[in-house]
């Protein structure tokens, strides 16, 4: 028996994980996919958001301006990329000005510090690439950006450290009330638990559902994103958004930590909760609205695009805290943007609602820091001889465009939650990240992930299992 | 470190500059190769058809880099392997090269080079920069991963095959593939013309019943985990797929060849100006970029076709980074600019110095689109000096004149030199 299964290992699941790992409590997380951080974890804008944008008194409003205000701590203390580059709400037309003011009024009511509006010359000096369209802009310095592969692995592999279980691959299928909590059944069998934490994403109804009569119902929103060279990484400074109008929400602007150009996302409603597809039209239609923000958008760029899934819940707010109707069993769900930035704030706030259901000690061997992957591409001349001196593979680069070198990679494969598969190198090194999009380093990490975890490398995937990416020997089905 | 002459690449480009450089008495010189061997990209590229312009006669390519590998051996031209050259900066002096590398054995370095050939290559082009929209699972190479993964280390990346753009590695993975098992179900070419060179569409497709279908293009990729299926469209006169006319093929692989791009991110690194058709360096006559002593040769300059014509430049740029060292290289200010006039996309090179011209210049360039029975004009100034017809033009092919430099010299200060093409001729 458990004191606690967590389903779901996105950012949500993985930032509960860890704030459970203070406690003495037995915590096992579940996850379907192959690692973490592979679902709306995974394809999202990055923003850490100041907290301007929700409604006062929601919970969104309340966790954004908390999780906001955790992140530099954590990322310190966890060793993942986060800057404060700060965020601009443009606004295109005079008329639209109340609007603007009114997001402002917002933000101060939501706690929101160093909030100002920006005129013309101010933001031009600013942001010299803006559009010649913009009139003016609500600027939030307290804005950031973050990695979410790096927050979200760097929360699982301390939770792991401290403990907590993680089980991939392991796909709930049913769970059941039982006298002292619940069981859930699951392809790799049945787990009993006293307490089920639901940070399922996009399938979060389907697992409330099955507990409690008060149904919810989540719909997977797809945004589209192109991501471009980080020849054009400086092109913004802060990360651009548009004021929301009669016309739409628009399309954010933004660097990424690692110094790409990243523009999206669209807001499209789909059935299929893993329709992560981008389409001809969503591209375009966001190349269209991102244009409006920045002059002579370096659409040409490009080195990929994708989509990812929001879990958008009906009443429009996050929904945590316990299911009356169902004890033991919290929900964490509705998790949409700005979720990531929220993280850190749902864990605590999660946690708090566990201790008074299930009381516990705070572990006295909880181990806070966790050292992230020596990183050559950002190290000084003198920490890459440093690395080279103690482990001659951090000279052998594999992934040129990122310079992604071998000893990074066995780092990534064998630490805590280590990567197995090609996108668990890719998100925990950027090994295949770059320009060339993987293809002149990923039959060398082929190599080194059969090597390292003693597979051959037919048995190597992309990610989950049938994600194969070599489906046999030459000559193989030929007759002599 | 010092060396006079450091060569960024041990490929097809590097190997003949080196080679030229060392003949032409430059012994202070040192190849940096990233990969574990030399020969380059040449390694993974085992069909035949290299150097008939060189040795008149059919290599394979590890044959052809074999020659070049055997010869700089034998000359004891110094080279490191497994090296990757992470920085490429200019000394506070403004002269000497500062090319920081690094290695397992000697860790990370920098050496003060007197001269630098930039001879890096180049890379494909990827789903990504395509946009091709769909999923994104297995099973989508460049057709040079595709090519690495058959060649180099015997694994199929698939079975049943589609490929997307007919450049010459995509052509040549067509018949590889079907060589190794595989189906090889449509190549799909955006254009109306094929990118590859003629002879590879008739031994690679046409000699195995594989179909090439024109102005075609990839509209969406199917599968969550492995490619399932590619829908393919025929698109109209300006690249735009044509509603109605899709078509879904069913396979597991999707490979890409839809061309090539210079890897010029040290010489971006440097501040080299570049030319944005080609991707690579501006160049003068020497094959020297804007930074005096650092040269550009093979792909990282512009792609070519043919490894032959990559050896030639690379020579030239020895020669030239040779000439340099001794200071014969003379530094002026009077030059003529090479332009790329109607149906032109480039130049290489794009300035001629005439003082510094051999006898001779070859000027390469490309075409902008397919030409039957035109003219290939060159101009001084407002002035047609010269107009030879062609049967056939074609962006796929790399085309080139040669200017002497008697020519220039009577011409006087000539301000520019124009190439186009005259279809009416």
């Amino acid at each position: 028996m458990r004191d606690i299964i967590v389903i779901g290992a996105g950012v949500t699941g993985c930032a509960i994980a860890r704030e459970l790992a203070r406690y003495d409590w037995n915590v096992t997380v579940l996850e379907r996919a192959s690692d973490v951080c592979e679902g709306t974890s995974k394809a999202n804008s990055g923003i850490v958001h100041a907290g301007y944008d929700a409604r006062p008194g929601t919970l969104k409003a309340k966790l954004n301006v908390a999780g906001n205000a955790m992140m530099e701590q954590l990322s310190k203390e966890l060793d993942f990329p986060f800057r404060r580059n700060g965020s601009l709400v443009l606004c295109f037309a005079k008329e639209d000005r109340p609007a603007l003011e009114k997001l402002y009024a917002r933000g101060i009511e939501n706690g929101v510090k160093k909030l100002r509006i920006l005129e013309q010359e101010e933001l031009r000096a600013l942001e010299p690439n803006i559009s010649d369209h913009v009139v003016a802009a609500l600027y939030a310095p307290t804005a950031g950006i973050v990695c979410p592969f790096g927050l979200t692995i760097a929360l699982a592999e301390n939770a792991a450290v401290n403990g907590v279980e993680f089980r991939l691959n392991t796909k709930v299928r049913e769970i059941v009330r039982t006298e002292n909590g619940y069981r859930v059944i699951t392809d790799q069998g049945d787990f009993e638990s006293r307490i089920v934490i639901n940070a399922a994403g996009v399938y979060a109804d389907r697992f409330h559902n099955m507990v409690s009569r008060n149904k919810i119902q989540i719909t997977p929103r797809k945004g589209e994103y192109c991501l471009m060279d980080k020849k054009v990484g400086d092109y913004v400074h802060s990360t651009l958004f548009q004021l929301p109008t009669a016309h739409g929400k628009g399309v954010l602007v933004t660097p990424t930590v690692h110094g790409n150009l990243l523009v999206g996302p669209t807001a499209v409603a789909v059935e299929d909760a893993e329709e992560t597809k981008t389409t001809a039209e969503g591209l375009s239609d966001l190349l269209t609205r991102a244009a409006l923000s920045v002059r002579n958008l370096p659409a040409k760029q490009i080195i990929t695009s994708f989509a990812g899934l929001r879990a958008t819940e009906a009443g429009g707010d996050f929904r945590i805290g316990p299911v009356e109707d169902a004890p033991g069993f919290f929900d964490a769900a509705g998790i949409e943007s700005p979720g990531l930035t929220c993280a850190p704030a749902i864990g605590k706030y999660v946690v708090d609602q566990i201790l008074a259901y299930l009381p516990a000690a705070l572990k006295t061997d909880f181990v806070a820091e966790r050292k992230g992957i020596p990183n050559m591409a950002l190290a000084d001349a003198k920490e890459r001889q440093e690395l080279i001196r103690r482990n001659p593979l951090y000279a052998n680069v594999v992934c040129r465009c990122e310079l992604v070198t071998e000893g990074e990679i066995v780092d990534a494969i064998h630490r805590p939650l280590g990567a197995t598969t090609l996108d668990g190198v890719k998100r925990r090194t950027r090994a295949g990240m770059g320009r060339c999009q993987a293809g002149f380093c990923s039959p060398k990490t082929v190599e080194i992930l059969a090597r390292e975890l003693g597979l051959d490398p037919a048995q190597i995937t992309k990610n989950d299992p049938g994600s194969t990416l070599l489906t046999g020997a030459v000559k193989d089905g030929i007759e002599d | 470190m010092k060396k006079d002459l450091v060569i960024i690449g041990g490929g097809p480009a590097g190997l003949a500059a080196g080679i030229a450089a060392k003949q032409a008495g430059i012994d202070d010189l040192l190849i940096l190769e990233r990969d574990g061997r030399l020969g380059g990209i040449l390694n993974q590229c085992i069909h035949n058809g290299f150097g008939l312009h060189t040795f008149h006669e059919e290599l394979t390519g590890p044959e052809y880099a074999g020659r070049y590998i055997e010869k700089a051996k034998e000359l004891g031209i110094a080279y490191r392997l497994n090296t990757m050259v992470i920085d490429l900066g200019m000394d506070a002096d403004g002269r000497t090269k500062l090319v920081t590398a690094m290695n397992r054995e000697e860790g990370l370095f920098t050496i003060e080079a007197g001269a630098v050939i930039l001879a890096m290559g180049c890379r494909e082009r990827s789903r990504g920069a395509l946009n091709i929209p769909g999923y994104r699972p297995a099973g989508i190479y460049s057709a040079g991963t595709a090519q690495c993964y058959v060649n180099m280390e015997g694994r199929m990346p698939g079975k049943e095959v589609v490929i997307l753009g007919s450049g010459d590695i995509g052509l040549i993975m067509a018949r590889r593939m079907t060589l190794e098992g595989a189906k090889v179900k449509l190549v799909a070419e955006l254009m109306p013309y094929s990118g590859g060179l003629k002879r590879n569409i008739v031994q690679c497709l046409d000699d195995f019943g594989i179909p090439l279908k024109l102005s075609h293009t990839v509209v969406d990729i199917k599968g969550k985990k492995r490619v399932e299926a590619v829908t393919v469209a025929q698109v109209d006169e300006h690249l735009k797929p044509i509603p109605g006319t899709e078509e879904e093929i069913v396979c597991d692989t999707l490979l890409l060849s839809c061309g090539l791009i210079p890897e010029n991110e040290l010489s971006g690194a440097l501040g080299v100006a570049m030319n944005p058709v080609t991707n690579g360096p501006l160049v003068n006559e020497s094959l020297e970029t804007d930074h005096a002593g650092v040269f550009a040769c093979g792909n990282v300059l512009h792609v070519h076709d043919l490894v032959d014509y990559v050896s030639g430049e690379a020579t030239e740029a020895g020669e030239r980074a040779a000439a340099f060292l001794r200071g014969e290289l003379s530094q002026t200010d009077k030059e003529t600019l090479v332009k790329a006039g109607a149906g032109v996309r480039y130049t290489v090179p794009s300035r001629i110095a005439v003082d510094r011209m051999k006898a001779t210049q070859v000027v390469r360039f490309r075409v902008g689109n397919v030409y039957r029975d035109a003219a290939v004009e060159v101009w001084f100034g407002d002035k047609r000096v010269n107009s030879r017809k062609k049967k056939v033009l074609a962006p796929g092919e790399m085309e080139q004149i040669i200017l002497k430099k008697a020519d220039l010299e009577a011409a006087g200060d000539l301000s520019e030199i124009t190439i186009s093409i005259n279809e009416q001729a």
